[in-house]
């Protein structure tokens, strides 16, 4: 039913982009993505390639960002890198979305005795530190790509939960959901077509600042030695293998550990901005203002 | 209409009455009730995963140690040749009392292991939570007073870029400058407290300030947030208007009130941070519960990670319970909802 759709969202990425924050956020993450998609093709050197002979070379000319222990060029592996993040990143924050999304509908429309029981599963959940839980899965799982896409889409879910539980409480008190169910429309249909609709603003938001934690995550555990493994390069491996070069090569550690810090900042920057846009009352006052901010 | 009685002067002092109110009572029991369940959930959790390991465990753990002599020994001693609910309960029962097994290891009660390291983290979570209360309070309401201009925003986009930082990038940093360039201070290690204070102090010094400024970060939003809420308030506009000299209104109006939403931000960072300093512990060979989950993690030791994560949900269980009936105790509000 997209026609009946109100026609504030094109205004909405309008005012996200019109903040210079938010922009900022988005034009970050369209380079990052860029560079993630295109860049094995433009990156100038393999980034397994190694050429010992020329080792722990500084940025220069030939290599625009050094070179690591091995003789690797570091934009190179940087860019490779970016792949494996935003992968790891974009399918656990979605194995999250789907389950924190469907924990949090359940619990938040059925009420009493489901949402006692599911909210509680949540509160265990809450009580473990994200990383700590990660690493116990890791730990479980054995280490690997998968072993911290699961870990991590595990961790973020019960935040998801939350988020959707909260909104579907408020959805379902609406007159427009009471008057649905009243005029006998089945449950799942009002889920899907009431329901979920007017909960997507909170949980895209969620989406977005979870995407930043998630490639913090990743980053932390690749640094352990439990995410992605060698040869395949990662941000978070790359800046462990900097850690015994720290007085000779400041290029190894500052560079990688920049990739990270932009890409979260982007998630984190856009997920702000989103927060202001999709907020129904902060969005009349942007739009009083222009969307200056 | 007459004016209301001026209230008798109560002998009771103020904290006693508060703590005999029924709301309270009602409210920690709650409280207690409610962290006990979870409390359960937490443990079933913790014991669940060594049932999760695909394949044998001790199998895995014992690695190239592996005789049946020693399989079978470590198998007895861990309980797990038992049936599983004979475990589960033994497993629930060792938690309450503070018996978590050996470690695959060395045989050692994983407790001691564990208590030996929670001095490291413990201070280096503390150290974290003062660095981060010492940038957070003054940015916080220093952005709040300026809302919307400039220093706000300057403050809202650092802190913006303090939470996006990867803590151990910037401890890193930190070593590559003050200890690799500058010389200043030691990259890694730990010394007691009780041993030399002032080496202590030193190798605290950077894993604090790593620690601290992401925490700092997080807490700025919250600081500001609170005080923005409590100049919103109607008293304040009141005590204005009634010609209130700005310090006074700041002190008495706007930061006693915004104390409750700090004190709970601290309280919970003070609980993410004995869980979150792993990799910080790792960078900075600080021996902590972080590094010792580490350590287990690469060792297999099932045991010692499951005592370890269960000692960290249940610190954090407990620092929640009391940030709430400290709530409960200095917010009359809450409890006379």
């Amino acid at each position: 039913m997209t026609s009946t759709r109100p026609s504030t969202r094109p205004s909405a990425l309008r005012l996200l982009l019109r903040n210079r924050v938010s922009l900022l956020g988005c034009l970050i993450l369209a380079a990052v993505v860029l560079a993630a998609v295109v860049g094995p093709w433009l990156s100038p050197y393999d980034p397994n390639a190694t050429d010992v002979g020329n080792a722990l070379r500084a940025p220069g000319a030939e290599h625009w960002l050094g070179t690591d222990q091995l003789g690797r060029d570091v934009l190179s592996r940087i860019v490779a890198a970016s792949q494996v993040s935003l992968r790891v990143a974009v399918v656990s924050v979605s194995i999250a979305l789907v389950l924190g999304v469907g924990i949090g509908l359940l619990a938040g429309y059925a009420r009493g005795a489901a949402d006692a029981v599911l909210m509680r599963l949540v509160d265990v959940m809450f009580a473990f530190p994200v990383l700590l839980l990660a690493l116990a899965i890791v730990a479980v799982l054995g280490p690997g790509l998968n072993s911290a896409i699961i870990a991590i889409g595990v961790v973020y879910t019960p935040i998801f939960a939350r988020v959707a539980r909260a909104s579907t409480l408020s959805v379902r008190e609406e007159p427009f959901v009471k008057a649905s169910l009243t005029m006998g429309t089945g449950h799942a249909y009002v889920l899907r077509h009431h329901v979920l609709p007017n909960i997507s603003g909170p949980v895209i938001v969620q989406t977005s600042l979870s995407l930043a934690f998630a490639i913090l995550s990743e980053a932390a555990l690749s640094f352990l030695g439990l995410g992605v493994q060698p040869p395949q390069p990662s941000w978070g491996r790359m800046l462990f293998e900097a850690q015994g070069f720290v007085g000779q090569a400041w290029w190894m550690s500052v560079f990688p550990g920049a990739a990270i810090f932009v890409t979260t900042l982007a998630f984190n920057l856009v997920g702000d901005g989103l927060r202001e846009v999709l907020d129904p009352a902060r969005r009349t006052a942007l739009a009083a203002q222009g969307g200056r901010s | 209409m007459t004016a209301p009685a001026p209230t008798t002067p109560d002998a009771t002092p103020r904290w006693r009455r508060v703590r005999d109110h029924p709301a309270t009572r009602f409210l920690v029991v709650r409280g207690l009730l409610h962290t006990a369940i979870v409390l359960l959930g937490v443990i079933t959790v913790t014991f669940s995963l060594m049932l999760l390991v695909p394949g044998d465990p001790v199998r895995i753990a014992l690695g190239t140690r592996y005789t049946q002599e020693s399989y079978d020994a470590l198998r007895a001693a861990s309980g797990l040749d038992r049936p599983l609910l004979e475990q589960y309960l033994d497993y629930v029962l060792g938690a309450v009392r503070g018996d978590l097994g050996v470690s695959f290891r060395n045989g050692e009660p994983v407790t001691h292991v564990l208590l030996d390291r929670l001095p490291a983290t413990a201070s280096l979570a503390l150290a974290g939570v003062l660095v981060g209360l010492l940038v957070a309070v003054p940015a916080g309401v220093y952005a709040a007073l300026r809302n919307g201009r400039l220093a706000d925003a300057v403050v809202r986009i650092t802190s913006q870029v303090g939470v996006s930082v990867p803590d151990f990038w910037m401890g890193l940093l930190l070593i590559t400058l003050f200890s690799a360039t500058l010389g200043w201070l030691p990259s890694s290690g730990y010394v007691p407290f009780g041993e030399d204070p002032v080496e202590w102090a030193r190798r605290l010094a950077l894993p604090a300030v790593t620690v601290g400024l992401v925490a700092g970060s997080i807490m700025t939003r919250f600081v500001r947030a609170a005080v923005l809420d409590a100049i919103a308030a109607g008293w304040v506009r009141t005590a204005r208007s009634k010609g209130l000299g700005r310090r006074v209104v700041l002190l008495r109006h706007i930061l006693r009130n915004a104390v409750v939403p700090i004190v709970t931000i601290v309280g919970i960072q003070m609980a993410t941070l004995l869980g979150g300093v792993i990799v910080v512990e790792v960078v900075f060979a600080w021996p902590g519960l972080g590094r010792l989950v580490y350590d287990s993690v690469t060792a297999r030791d099932y045991p010692v990670i499951q005592g370890a994560v269960l000692l960290i949900a249940v610190l954090f269980l407990l620092i929640n319970l009391l940030v709430d009936v400290i709530h409960t105790l200095v917010d009359p509000r809450i409890r006379n909802r």
